[in-house]
């Protein structure tokens, strides 16, 4: 094996640790998925061939790896609570379902994007999630998975999903609000 | 179809998630044209499809 194929995929280790983390939320879990997923490109450099952009077939590779360990995580221990009550957003409504304090537009998200404490801000709120809302939510806007995934990977419904990606997103959006957009 | 709010933020997640039906989509347009906070929670819902994509890159 070519020791500068080895040193390239080297180089992206700490770009897969990021992408790893951010979805398993656990150091140790991540660091095994990369190595599992290193190893395995390592074993199949013919595979690659400069068909693509390397980082991509790595994070393909790695997406498998991180499908397997939550898959086998959420055997061996299904989540403790089924966190598909939505009453907390309930209390943004009143009994006939309208706003309490209608939301108000950001000014200049987009330019918040290049802020690098914005980013930081963002990952507060994802941390805050409850465990299987942030899973749910991550494989469905950090690893791109489809809903049918998603379900078919955790054993849920379909209307759970959504319930769930309901919750991320508003939960979310309330978050930036409270902890950026309304400083 | 008359939308709630509630019902209208629900709509504007889950079209990110699967393909509203026809009635849905006419009952969620009439009601974004009339109501200001669910429009902003449209765009807001949309922007954070773009912050995730960018937190990735950013810390690479």
């Amino acid at each position: 094996m070519p020791a500068d194929f080895r040193a390239e995929i080297e180089a992206l280790r700490p770009y897969l640790m990021r992408y790893a983390s951010l979805q398993l939320r656990n150091r140790e879990a991540a660091e095994d998925a990369v190595q599992e997923a290193l190893l395995a490109a390592l074993g199949a450099e013919s595979g690659f061939a400069g068909r693509s952009n390397l980082r991509t077939w790595l994070t393909g590779i790695l997406k498998h790896k991180i499908i397997d360990t939550i898959r086998r995580a959420s055997r061996d221990s299904p989540l403790a609570g089924e966190e598909s009550d939505a009453s907390e957003f309930d209390a943004l409504f009143d009994e006939r379902g309208h706003w309490h304090k209608h939301p108000d537009a950001w000014s200049d998200p987009d330019g918040a994007l290049h802020e690098k404490q914005f980013l930081a801000a963002l990952e507060s709120c994802l941390a805050a999630l409850p465990p299987r809302t942030a899973q749910v939510f991550l494989l469905r806007e950090h690893m791109g998975l489809e809903t049918a995934e998603i379900c078919k990977e955790l054993g849920l419904t379909a209307s759970h999903c959504w319930v769930l990606l309901y919750r991320a997103r508003m939960a979310l959006r309330e978050c930036l609000q409270k902890n950026w957009f309304a400083r | 179809m008359n939308l709630s709010c509630q019902e209208a933020t629900r709509f504007i997640s889950q079209r990110e998630d699967r393909p509203l039906t026809l009635t849905e989509s006419a009952a969620l347009t009439l009601h974004l044209a009339i109501c200001r906070g669910c429009c902003a929670v449209g765009e807001q819902l949309s922007f954070l499809r773009r912050a995730m994509k960018r937190l990735l890159e950013e810390k690479a």
